[in-house]
């Protein structure tokens, strides 16, 4: 039977990485996330999880033990956040060439110089043209069914997975958490078979040297070219969106939340304004939304649960009765502007119709963000019909 | 999901000799080994091989005499900067070659008058 905890972003995480029967964990601390190798390290003492826990002196160190040992056949996790994940950003390019499924929590932190602890999402938003898919979740029950579902997925598609939520707001905040049974989840999701077997009676090397054209080898096999592998990754990513939406249905049949779907909505029906946005920010925006439909205005919440695979067409679908949208960004793309907002453009290119789009720039470094604030900019935006002058940093003056 | 034999999912190479295809014609200077100053050669007995422990890509081979394979030799020069007897020298390829094809024009020009 599953059971009710009253747990923090950060032990649901962990325990989403002990349910799915994680071997390997390698994991440096670093805030906010440092509570789940913390969590995972008990759980291994005290032998509630058979797993090696591997201590590392880098986040570097640490997703080269993951790529080491998925690449024989072990299901792994780790955990950063901000600078640790941008130390890590070598390897995660070569997770992701190397078609490797791991999964990676990661609370969402500002990056110094100069140093901040605090929430934004401008770490994960750096990595996001590594290869791997990136998920956002707006409340702790959607962490720890994301790192579940999140297995299922990257082994079907050999394409690693990060699970982002934002750092203090959901990693340091308790509520209420469905633990799934164990039973289960063991159902749900088989053992991992990894797609290279290198255990077989010859050595080989693994991921040699690729030349730009196909070449036959030493027994006169044809070997792929580099930029096969590249056009393959690209091609699994762009199908990975179906992969996603049924592991998500199929997570919702047995334990009763479904999970099919991209983007995250609330109140669209009939809306003529979407406030769009990522992660707890998107729930925030729920409550501006409640506000705005009391006044009378038509508004409604798109969130992007999946950054990677980027959503465009259920995004033109969810945008296309949008007159105006506002997109909310805890990121941004110096000397352009949010990357929510960049994307979100680039899938409306293809419309007939494109909405009036204004974007802000909020809650950097854990500038506190509510739905008061969203309610007031989005009037702001109507307002001025979207002639802003690029993006608009909401609550700072300089 | 994605089919198991993809051979654009895994990228690997069985360990083999020319696996990356033949380097030889990468180098730009070819080691040439005076055999006369050679230490196993000029003694007759196994010592010595800096040479074979430091190439690189074990083109190399440990014997007598010492032998550079030079399908694969990428030309780098390690084991004429290591050998204590100065016995390798690093000679331009592009003039080795083109004096080896003057000599097989010769040969074959002599070949056709007889």
């Amino acid at each position: 039977m599953s059971k009710v905890k009253i747990i923090n972003g950060n032990e649901a995480a962990a325990l989403g990485a002990k349910i799915s029967r994680v071997q390997v964990v390698a994991a440096y601390p670093i805030t906010p996330q440092s509570k789940i190798p913390e969590t995972l390290v008990k759980y291994v003492d005290s032998g509630e999880m058979k797993a090696e826990f591997i201590r590392v002196e880098s986040e570097h160190s640490a997703m080269t033990v993951c790529i080491s040992a998925s690449t024989v056949g072990a299901r792994v996790f780790t955990a950063t956040a901000a600078n640790g994940l941008a130390y890590m950003h070598e390897q995660l390019h070569w997770a992701a060439g190397a078609r490797l499924p791991i999964v990676m929590a990661l609370a969402n932190r500002g990056l110094g110089a100069p140093w901040t602890i605090f929430n934004d999402m401008q770490d994960s938003i750096s990595q996001r043209d590594t290869g791997w898919m990136q998920v956002y979740c707006r409340d702790n029950q959607e962490i720890i069914d994301s790192i579940i579902m999140g297995y299922k997925i990257t082994e079907q598609l050999h394409v690693p997975m990060m699970v982002c939520f934002d750092g203090f707001v959901l990693s340091h905040t308790v509520m209420p958490v469905e633990i799934p049974d164990q039973d289960q989840v063991d159902a749900f999701l088989p053992p991992y078979v990894p797609h290279l077997q290198v255990d077989g009676p010859e050595p080989i090397n693994i991921n040699p040297v690729m030349l730009a054209d196909p070449r036959v080898n030493a027994e006169g096999v044809d070997c792929p070219s580099y930029m096969g592998f590249r056009l393959r990754l690209q091609e699994t990513l762009e199908s990975a969106g179906d992969v996603i939406l049924k592991v998500g249905q199929e997570f919702g049949e047995i334990f009763g939340r479904d999970y099919g779907c991209l983007l995250w909505e609330y109140r669209t029906d009939g809306a003529d304004i979407i406030l769009l946005s990522m992660g707890s920010l998107a729930n925030e925006a729920s409550l501006a939304v409640d506000q705005l439909r009391d006044k009378g205005y038509k508004a409604g919440v798109v969130a992007l649960r999946v950054f990677r695979p980027f959503p465009a067409e259920p995004l033109r679908a969810a945008l296309s009765d949008a007159k105006h949208v506002v997109i909310f960004d805890k990121n941004i793309s110096y000397g352009n502007e949010g990357a929510t907002c960049t994307e979100t453009k680039a899938a409306l290119f293809e419309g007939d119709e494109r909405p009036v789009i204004t974007n802000y720039i909020v809650g950097l470094g854990g500038k506190n963000v509510s739905f008061a604030d969203l309610e007031a900019a989005t009037l702001k935006a109507l307002k001025r019909k979207g002639q802003m002058n690029g993006p608009h940093w909401l609550g700072v003056a300089v | 999901m994605v089919a198991k034999k993809d051979p654009f999912i895994s990228a690997c190479a069985t360990l083999e000799r020319g696996e990356a295809g033949r380097t030889g014609d990468w180098r730009a200077k070819r080691p040439i080994i005076d055999l006369s100053k050679c230490t196993p050669c000029k003694k007759q007995k196994d010592t010595c091989y800096l040479c074979w422990l430091y190439c690189p890509d074990g083109t190399i081979n440990r014997g007598i005499p010492v032998e550079i394979d030079l399908e694969y030799c990428k030309g780098c020069g390690i084991c004429a900067q290591v050998c204590p007897a100065k016995a390798i020298t690093m000679e331009d390829e592009e003039d080795l070659l083109l004096k080896e094809c003057a000599i097989l024009n010769e040969t074959e020009a002599g070949g056709e008058e007889s």
